[in-house]
């Protein structure tokens, strides 16, 4: 079966990993071949973290340089950060919201604008869908949802060999049951605001 | 009941690296587990930890790696099945009691875990940790896969009661820290008791028995060779004329790149599961087909050395090559688009995949380095000491733990680092070559795993220096583990000591101790400038716990901080303590009250007195 490769990039925080598990379990669900990696060295402290995760034939659990089919980011820098993983085939899917890294927030750095940053992408990467995530996890009902929504968006695409219905169930059996009701409205919003 | 216990043979699950080597161990019935927590490994104590909660299993967070091994050799020589887990720095902690263990033996199954961390995500250094294999003289096992890393797990106790040797079962991050789905295996039913019948001239290694014990050493490493030449982790993919010998994590990105160059029919690989000693045989069979070979192997030129070798004695001159210039690098991780890249130029192929990124990348994006949390008492800490020194001409050595992230800005409080513990060493060290006051911090579980060692010698030898120990109650870094100074009724478990560390610094006989509240920030830079003024080794203690700790501890919280209209925008807040609550919007300093844990060191650090409680979040909600 044809690989997939899809890089999460978040700030220790956002639930990338969550999210990454949920598309892992969803492939073993479907009987879909899936590998992930993920480097979350100090997220807690504020870090980056990263998933990789390859569906189909193939025997690497890591991603190079521009080869991501997808890359999905729960936060603008990160996406923006992250695109040497890209090509120009790359579909793109980003939250808008930024988190600035405590540089930028106390005004020792600049955080790049929003619509440069776009641009920047647009112009290396396939395709750009970006929108705020944030918003809509607020709107599911709780802020931490990003992780949820952008699964959503993400299985808009039908670029994932998992199918929409696949990530349903394992939300509903492999997240916490008291966040099942507003994980799945999360991933709802994200999947009307991409398809 | 935990997962890891899931006795349905059969079942699939996806797993964590480190949990499908908890798995395997599980799965060959061991029954002691020990180690001292270090990531990449960290995952498989954590899960032992939990589940000797919920079985018969003994799980020890052992106070160093040294101790952990000579714990699980001794469980071991009892007959009983035993496993001891620790990062590639951790060996070298260990590797005192693995040298000896090496020629004394084991008789129950004993495994060695040992993580290393090629890039270094998460570590001081990238050794590898191959070469303690040929240094003992013991078999080790690498897995290319996590399904392999269980299996491999659980069959590396079967290995080591056949030759009666431990184990090394060497891992790489990418394989502690990725997942896929594996099949379960049958549970064994633990043996926790063993025996052991006196034998001196078999277990005391006194000269005249380490002669002979040597002896046997290399009669099981003959042994082991023979092993390897039939194991079935050595194994050939493929046919052709190329070779390609590889072990680990490479050998997943040579069979996709093989696939992707459309190599197939043209190049044959053999990968190298149980690694040490090489199978020799199997190497020179393979050798004698091939007219060149690579040799793909993140770290040191391991493989590459001993082939060579292997290739001279059978007067073989077909090009062998691994590390160099246009081929691998010893440094840091590989990955598929490199190894791809290198095997299409040495075999001289077109690299037809898709070629690595063309993206030059943006330099000046705003870094998200790690920092101290928000509300850490790191930070207050290194505050106090920063203003209690401030007129002295300070060097400041340090540790391995959180506090290593006040090395950046704005705190800026490290100068030399070099191995866990080193904190106390160093400092005396500095002391004798330097006019500078010698300030040297370590953590709580720092002190008790080295660093304790360091004092006491500093005491002997009348040094002069002052230890700040920054004790948080807790292995914060690696995610909260206990130590030999741990509560362990505060976390529900019952049958451990505790070890107050300043009831043992004042034992050591230090010459001035005191304590501090670094919250409290005032005091504690009166108190740290008499412990500088001390001549002499002084220590002091700042005691507060880890926030993210006490927030799982379900500790009651503090009500958070505000920045009122007598704000005068000096920032010293910011400029002095970088605490990533703050933030600056329309040119006023702010204060994320979801994020301000209330530590109330801001308040104490603004000129104006403008920092002040938040006495109730809605109504002052406007403000922030």
């Amino acid at each position: 079966m044809n690989v997939t490769r899809l890089m999460i990039v978040a700030v220790g925080g956002q639930g990338n990993l969550l999210a990454a598990k949920v598309l892992g379990e969803a492939a073993l669900l479907a009987g879909i071949p899936v590998r992930m990696s993920e480097i979350h060295g100090m997220a807690q402290r504020g870090g980056v973290v990263e998933s990789a995760i390859v569906f189909g034939d193939a025997k690497s659990s890591l991603i190079s340089d521009g080869e991501a089919d997808i890359l999905a980011g729960f936060e603008p820098l990160e996406t923006l950060r992250a695109l040497a993983k890209c090509n120009k085939n790359t579909v793109v899917l980003t939250s808008t919201a930024p988190l600035p890294p405590f540089a930028a927030a106390v005004g020792k750095a600049t955080y790049p604008d929003l619509p440069s940053l776009q641009r920047q992408i647009l112009d290396y990467a396939g395709s750009l869908t970006a929108f705020d995530a944030e918003k809509l996890a607020r709107e599911a009902g709780n802020v931490m949802a990003v992780n949820m929504v952008i699964l959503g968006a993400l299985a808009a695409t039908k670029l994932l060999p998992v199918s929409a219905a696949n990530i349903r169930e394992t939300i509903r059996t492999k997240t916490r049951q008291n966040f099942v009701e507003t994980n799945l409205k999360a991933f709802e919003l994200g999947f009307n605001q991409s398809a | 009941m935990h997962k890891l216990l899931n006795d349905e043979p059969g079942n699939k699950m996806l797993l964590l690296g480190n949990e499908a080597i908890a798995r395997g161990a599980i799965e060959a019935g061991v029954a002691v587990t020990a180690a001292y927590p270090g990531t990449p490994s960290s995952e498989i104590s954590l899960n032992f930890f939990q589940m000797s909660q919920a079985s018969d299993l003994y799980f020890e967070y052992s106070v160093n790696e040294k101790v952990s091994l000579e714990v699980t050799a001794a469980a071991a020589n009892t007959g009983v099945r035993s496993m001891c887990i620790m990062k590639h720095v951790g060996m070298n902690v260990a590797a005192d009691a693995l040298m000896t263990l090496a020629y004394v033996g084991v008789r129950g199954g004993l495994v060695i875990l040992v993580a290393d961390d090629p890039f270094m995500f998460s570590s001081q250094n990238e050794q590898d940790s191959r070469y303690y294999a040929k240094l003992a003289g013991l078999p080790m096992l690498e897995p290319s896969t996590v399904a392999e890393a269980k299996e491999m797990t659980r069959q590396a106790f079967e290995l080591s009661e056949q030759l009666e040797e431990p184990v090394l079962l060497r891992t790489t991050t990418r394989i502690n820290h990725s997942t896929a789905v594996v099949e379960l295996g049958a549970i064994t039913k633990p043996q926790p008791r063993g025996d052991f019948s006196r034998d001196p001239m078999r277990y005391v290694t006194i000269p005249a028995v380490s002669r002979q014990l040597h002896a046997r050493l290399l009669a099981n490493l003959g042994k082991a060779t023979e092993m390897a030449n039939h194991s079935p982790f050595n194994f050939i993919d493929g046919k052709g004329d190329w070779g390609i010998i590889c072990n680990g994590v490479s050998y997943s990105y040579v069979a996709d790149a093989v696939q992707d160059l459309k190599l197939d029919g043209q190049v044959k690989i053999l990968r190298l599961g149980f690694s040490h000693p090489l199978p020799e045989e199997l190497i020179k069979d393979f050798l004698g087909n091939c007219q060149r070979v690579l040799i793909v192997e993140e770290g040191e030129p391991v493989l590459e050395e001993g082939i060579k070798a292997l290739a001279q004695e059978e007067k073989m001159t077909m090009a062998i090559n691994g590390k160099g210039p246009e081929l691998f690098s010893r440094l840091y991780e590989f990955d598929p688009a490199l190894v791809r890249e290198r095997i299409a130029t040495y075999f001289s192929v077109a690299n037809t995949a898709l070629s690595g990124s063309q993206y030059s990348g943006q330099a000046d994006l705003p870094p998200r380095p790690p920092t101290l949390c928000a509300g850490c008492s790191h930070r207050a800490t290194f505050h106090a000491v920063k203003k209690a020194a401030q007129d002295l001409d300070v060097i400041y050595p340090t540790d391995i733990g959180c506090y290593t992230l006040g090395m950046l800005p704005p705190l800026g409080m490290a100068d030399f680092l070099i191995c866990m513990g080193s904190s106390t060493g160093t400092a005396a060290g500095f002391s004798k070559t330097l006019d500078k006051k010698v300030i040297s911090f370590c953590g709580d579980s720092t002190f008790f795993h080295s660093a304790m060692a360091g004092l006491i010698n500093a005491v002997f030898n009348k040094h002069n220096f002052t230890l700040v120990i920054l004790d948080n109650g807790t292995t914060a870094m690696t995610g909260h583990q206990p130590h030999p100074g741990v509560d362990m009724e505060k976390l529900g478990l019952s049958g451990h000591g505790r070890i107050d560390i300043e009831e043992v610094v004042k034992a050591l006989g230090v010459g001035h101790l005191a304590v501090i509240e670094p919250f409290k920030l005032k005091k504690s830079i009166a108190t740290l400038q008499e412990a500088f003024a001390f001549k002499g080794v002084s220590v002091v203690i700042a005691r507060e716990i880890c926030t993210l700790y006490g927030k799982s501890l379900k500790m009651p919280a503090m009500k958070p901080f505000y920045v009122s209209d007598r704000c005068c925008n000096h920032r010293d807040c910011i400029d002095q303590l970088g605490c990533p609550a703050f933030s600056i919007k329309d040119d006023r300093v702010t204060i994320d009250p979801d994020r301000c844990t209330g530590c109330a060191v801001c308040a104490q650090v603004c000129p104006e007195n403008a920092i002040l409680p938040l006495k109730n979040k809605a109504s002052q909600g406007d403000k922030i």
